[in-house]
Formats: C-alpha cells, structure tokens, sequence
C-alpha cells in the first residue's frame, strides 16, 4: 500500500496556515534564503536532478524548462504563473493557494533567480474572490517583510473567465492585454514570450513543489515516485466517493488505493468510468483500477495523467450526458481561432445532443469519430485535441450505451439517482 | 458616471504594477465594473484614454470574457456549476430550480436587481460537488434547499456566509474591486480549507 506524502498540504490543518508568521514557524523563506546564495544555474541544476516535471498537465521537466532561457542576453526575462486551473475536474492549485499561498510566493523567489527575472507575474482564474484575496495579502505582507522588493517585484494578475486563457501562450496574449488567443509556436515563450521576452510559464503546483526541493534536496524528492515520475503530488478525487479530496502522495499511487483511503465508491454503487487528469484526458473504467498513475503508467494504457484530476462517476450516470456536456464546455470555450475547433466543437454538440435524445442513427457515431478525427492533431492548440478524447474513449468503451439511447428512443438513465441527494430534493 | 480623484489615482496606480500599460485592460475592467456593477461604455472610453489605445480594442477585450458584464447583474450574482460532475451530482436539479424560484432564466436578474443567475462551468472545487458560486465566493456541496436560502437571503439583504470565504458575503462590486487587486482586508476571515481539502493529510497523520 502506497503510503500518503504530504510536502505541499503538509501544514494546510493549522488554522490560519496562510499567514506568513504560520509559514514561517515551518521553515518558510528558509529555502529562498538558500537558493539566493546559490548560482542561478545551480539552482537550475538542482530543479533537473530532482526530477520535477509539470504539474499543470503535460509533465515536461521543469529544470529543463528553466535552461532553455537564454543567458546574459541583456533582455529582460519573466516568470509567469500559471494559477488559471479551470480544465474540469482540476480543483488542486486553488485549495493549495488558499491554505498556503506563501510557498507560491517563496517559489516564485527561488525560480526568478535561476532564471534571472526580476519580475513575475501570477496569472489567477478570476472566479475565485477569496483566494485572490489570500494572494494578494500574502504578496503585501513578503513585500512588508523584505522577501519581495529590492530588484524583484511579483504581480499578480487577475483573469475574467476564459478557460483558454490556461494554454500558455493565450495567457500571455491576455496578460499583454489582449483577447485570449493561443499564438503560433515556434518561437517559444522561452525565446520570445511575455513582451517578446525570454518567459517560464510554470503551473502553481510546479512552482510551490520548489521551495522544498531546495530546502530538502534533489535526492529527497527522487526518492519518492517512479522511475520517471518522481516526487509526490497532489491527485484530486471527486464525484461518486464516500469522501472526495485531495491526496498528496508519490506519482504511481493507482486509483485502487486511493478510492481504498476514500471510503470507496459511494456506498451500494460500483465505479464505472473516471478521468485520470481531467475531462481532456481519456476516459478509464473499472479496468484501470490498478495503472500506475504516473505520466508513463498512463499513457501506456491510453490516456494522461494530465492534472490527476480523478472524478469518479458510478453505474448510476449515462456517459452520453456526461460526455455531452464536456463537449458544451469545449464548444463554449474554444477561442474560434481555428476552423476544426471552432467549427468542430459545434458539430459535434448537434450530434451529441440528437443522439442523447435517442434522435440519431448509429451511422451518426461513424460521424463522431470522423469529426474527431478530424480535430485531433488539426487545431492551432490542444484545446481542440482534449474536445476529443470523451468522445472518443466513450465511444470505445461504451459503444452499447450510445446505442440504447437510440433503440429507447431517449436516455435510459434517471438523472436523479447520480446526484449528492440522489433524488430526495430533485 | 465621472471618475472621481480618487478613482483616477486607483486607476493609475493599477497601471504602474506593469511594464507596459496595456496588460492593465483586465483591471481595469474588474475595476470600472467594482464602481458601475457592470462594464459602461464610460468605462470603456476612460480606459482607452489611460492605455491611448482604441475604445474599439477595450471593448474586444471585454466581450471576449464572460467575467465582464455588458448590462447590470443583481448585486448578488450567482453562479451554478453545470459543468459535469457538479451537473450529474446534483447542479442541473439546482440550476432548473432555482430558475423556477427567482422565475427567471440564464443570465436573468429579478425585478429588484438583488439577484442574477448564470450557469458556469468548473470552478475548481469539485471536491466539493455540487457547488454554487455567489459573487464568485465558494458555496460547497449545496442542495436544493441550500442553495434557495442563499438566494433568499441574498434577497432579503442578509445572504448566509460562504463556506470557504470571508465571514459575511460581499457584494457584487466589492468583490469586484477584489478582482481589480484592491484589498478589503477580508483575506484572514474564513477558514484555511475545508474537510475535503484535509482528508489526505488527516488519513497521512492516521499512518494511511
Ligand atoms: C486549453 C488548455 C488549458 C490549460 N489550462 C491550464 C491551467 O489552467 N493551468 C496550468 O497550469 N496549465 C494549463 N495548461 C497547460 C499550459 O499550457 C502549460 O503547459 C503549463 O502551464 C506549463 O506549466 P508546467 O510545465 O509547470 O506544467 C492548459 C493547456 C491547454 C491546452
Ligand atoms: S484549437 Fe480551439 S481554442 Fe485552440 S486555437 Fe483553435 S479554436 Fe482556439
Ligand atoms: S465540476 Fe463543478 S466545480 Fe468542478
């Protein structure tokens, strides 16, 4: 049994452990401290031997990230944080900036100096008025007590509800104050990013992983994790379980043990599909129970670990409705850039919808995967490819249940049972 | 609506936090909309005045998200998660109903302008599924039942605290002026997390 690790949610517990005199009586601006008596390129090296990868979904190493800045090229360069978190089912960064919001802060210390910025900029979804509120208390009271000023200044900046805006390259686009609209790559935020600057776009959790790395060391964090994942992270459970929250335990925890810590599936019902990182990742069933939940373990049996966000949904919910309204938020979402996202999202709601109603024909599932087909690998950014992945890891899976709409002639299902009050107030 | 001396000094102090004048669109939109309750096209025209850019560019910005509001919401706006998981665990029964009790539909304010409806997508809690927003302030794993008494509360002028949140819900411009980065000096009220958010850690110190 894989034991829980808790370095991010270690103190989230104590009342009031978002105050800095709280992150403080546990070491906090300790590590900091140490990272800006070390060369910068030490640090850098530090952050690679630790083996910490992205957390805000696709994994790439964060050391490595930081070392494709160019140096002494006498421009300046940014540090930008990535707190947009509203791919759904991710609900991690959120709970961590409200408990802790100074470890974010120290973070961005530490990576500032291995990347020689003296500015950065937190970029927060804007949905989220208290935990603004935190983060801007604690970013005034690191300026009061010395850790902010002096040559580096943080930001932070607040969004206005555009999940786009989380790919990096449209959070730089609304950060210049612009419509959120992916840009062309190359040239990379690393080359040409924030102001056509040498820019890191990181993810909070990535970025509040480093203080303590720095104050525990590389080794430490190697030592948890698996060969390629290391360290630990927070995965985030919700939906049909007898007790949903957050876990922080070593990459390649299954979901076996952690639905075993959760109580199980709510009670008298049985696990029929889930997300491993978030409803852009492909959807898993009973089957996966025991894949590794590392980037390697999942990938391997076909989908991502993504954000590790796990919403878990028992026999009780249709995968059509479910499915249909993930592909609402894409269509709502896609910025209309490009035609196959733009266009494609569209199509495949009107097909969706006729088929929840029982209205289409199975010849319109052969569509679905074509439109898909289509949109995938296509689009200008992933948003498009993520539109894809419930539609067509729920045709795999559960062909037959798009199948009983069309031959009931409507849903099979009653939606009340799948609710918190299954059914008493509904 | 003119903009006061003080309101100008706000704004320009909003600019300074960046290296270039332009990134403070957002702001200075959440900051026009803590003053109106909405995104005025006096706002708009103040805005591309301080930035020297186009009313034209202010406005593409602030249609491109859903956050800005081009009309008048109630003083509480609040927010039903439908995206899936808050949909299937109980959003949809919340959202269908709470529109039958305001009587009023998507985006809808009622007559007395104290409350507006929206469906919204995730909001990064789902933990704590089904979840209402007011104000864009957490109300965690609502009911029905629940979530009638926030917006009849938010009616009568006395709407219940949020769940993770300050003590007392502010409305719709104050949290706003939130949003522009302004402090209310409201960031120590409310608890650190709620259970959801500790049931790793409780079962870890468990020896889990
Ligand atoms: C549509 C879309 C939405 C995204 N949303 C987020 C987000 O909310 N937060 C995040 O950290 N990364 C998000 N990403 C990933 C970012 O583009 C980027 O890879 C990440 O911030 C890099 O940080 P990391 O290396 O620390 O993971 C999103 C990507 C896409 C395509
Ligand atoms: S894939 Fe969608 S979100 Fe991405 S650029 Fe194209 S239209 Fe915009
Ligand atoms: S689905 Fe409602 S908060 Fe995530």
């Amino acid at each position: 049994m894989t034991k829980l690790t808790p370095v991010l949610s270690a103190h989230w517990d104590e009342k009031d452990s978002f105050t800095i005199d709280a992150y403080k009586r546990h070491g906090g601006y300790e590590a900091s401290k140490k990272a800006l008596a070390m060369d910068p390129d030490a640090v850098i090296q530090l952050i690679k031997d630790s083996g910490l990868r992205g957390r805000g979904g696709a994994g790439f190493p964060t050391g490595m990230k930081w070392g494709f800045i160019p140096q002494g090229d006498d421009k300046d360069h940014y540090l930008v944080v990535n707190a947009d978190e509203s791919e759904p089912g991710t609900c991690k960064d959120m709970p961590l900036l409200m408990a802790n919001p100074h470890v974010l802060v120290e973070g961005c210390i530490i990576a500032s100096h291995a990347i020689r910025a003296k500015k950065a900029f937190i970029y927060i979804r804007g949905e989220v008025t208290h935990v603004v509120r935190r983060l801007n208390q604690a970013i005034e009271d690191a300026y009061k007590a010395g850790h902010l000023g002096n040559g580096f200044d943080l930001v932070l900046h607040v969004g206005a509800g555009a999940y786009i805006c989380g790919e990096e390259t449209a959070l730089l686009d609304s950060l210049e104050g612009f419509r959120g609209q992916p840009r062309l790559r190359p040239p990379f935020p690393a080359i040409a990013g924030l102001y056509a600057r040498p820019t890191v776009v990181n993810n909070v959790e990535s970025i509040s992983a480093v203080p303590a790395i720095i104050a525990n060391g590389a080794e430490w964090y190697q030592s948890m994790g698996t060969e390629k994942s290391k360290g630990a992270t927070l995965y985030s459970l919700s939906g049909h379980v007898k007790n949903p929250g957050q876990f922080e335990a070593p990459l390649g925890i299954t979901l076996r043990e952690i639905l075993e810590l959760a109580g199980g599936v709510r009670a008298g019902h049985k696990l029929k599909f889930w997300t491993p990182g978030g409803s852009s990742t492909p959807i898993f069933t009973d089957a996966h129970l025991d894949t590794p939940l590392d980037y390697e373990g999942v990938a391997a049996a076909g989908s991502m670990l993504g954000t590790k966000a796990l919403q878990i949904f028992d026999e009780t919910t249709c995968v059509v409705r479910a499915v249909l309204r993930w592909t609402e938020f894409y269509k709502h979402e896609s910025c209309g850039k490009c035609t196959p996202c733009r266009e494609g999202t569209w199509w495949l709601v009107q097909i969706l919808r006729d088929l929840e109603a029982g209205k289409g024909t199975e010849a319109d599932l052969e569509k679905l995967l074509d439109l898909c087909d289509n949109i995938m690998g296509r689009s200008f950014c992933a948003l498009g490819d993520g539109a894809t992945s419930p539609i067509t890891s729920s045709i795999k899976y559960f062909r037959d249940e798009y199948i009983a709409h069309l031959t009931n002639g409507g849903c099979p299902f009653d939606s009340t049972k799948s609710t918190l009050f299954a059914g008493v107030n509904a | 609506m003119a903009f006061t001396t003080e309101e100008l000094s706000t704004m320009d102090s909003i600019i300074k936090r960046y290296p270039r004048s332009r990134s403070a669109i957002m702001p200075l939109l959440h900051f026009v909309q803590s003053r109106a309750g909405y995104v005025t096209n006096e706002g708009i025209e103040k805005i591309a005045e301080l930035l020297s850019i186009e009313t034209a560019e202010v406005s593409a910005v602030a249609t491109f998200y859903t956050q800005y509001k081009r009309k008048p919401v109630g003083e509480y706006h609040v927010g039903v998660c439908t995206n899936t998981l808050c949909a299937v665990m109980g959003g949809d029964a919340i959202f269908a109903s709470l529109k039958e009790h305001l009587g009023i539909e998507n985006d809808g304010v009622t007559a007395d302008g104290k409350v507006s409806l929206e469906h919204i997508e995730c909001n990064a809690a789902c933990d704590y599924a089904p979840v209402v927003m007011a104000n864009w302030e957490f109300y965690d794993n609502q009911t029905v039942e629940s979530a009638k008494s926030l917006v009849d509360g938010a009616r009568a002028g006395n709407p219940p605290a949020p769940t993770r949140g300050p003590n007392k819900l502010v409305t719709w411009k104050e949290a706003s002026a939130v949003l522009a980065g302004l402090n209310d000096g409201r960031a120590h009220e409310g608890v650190q997390a709620g259970e959801p958010s500790l049931l790793g850690l409780k079962l870890s110190k468990e020896g889990k």
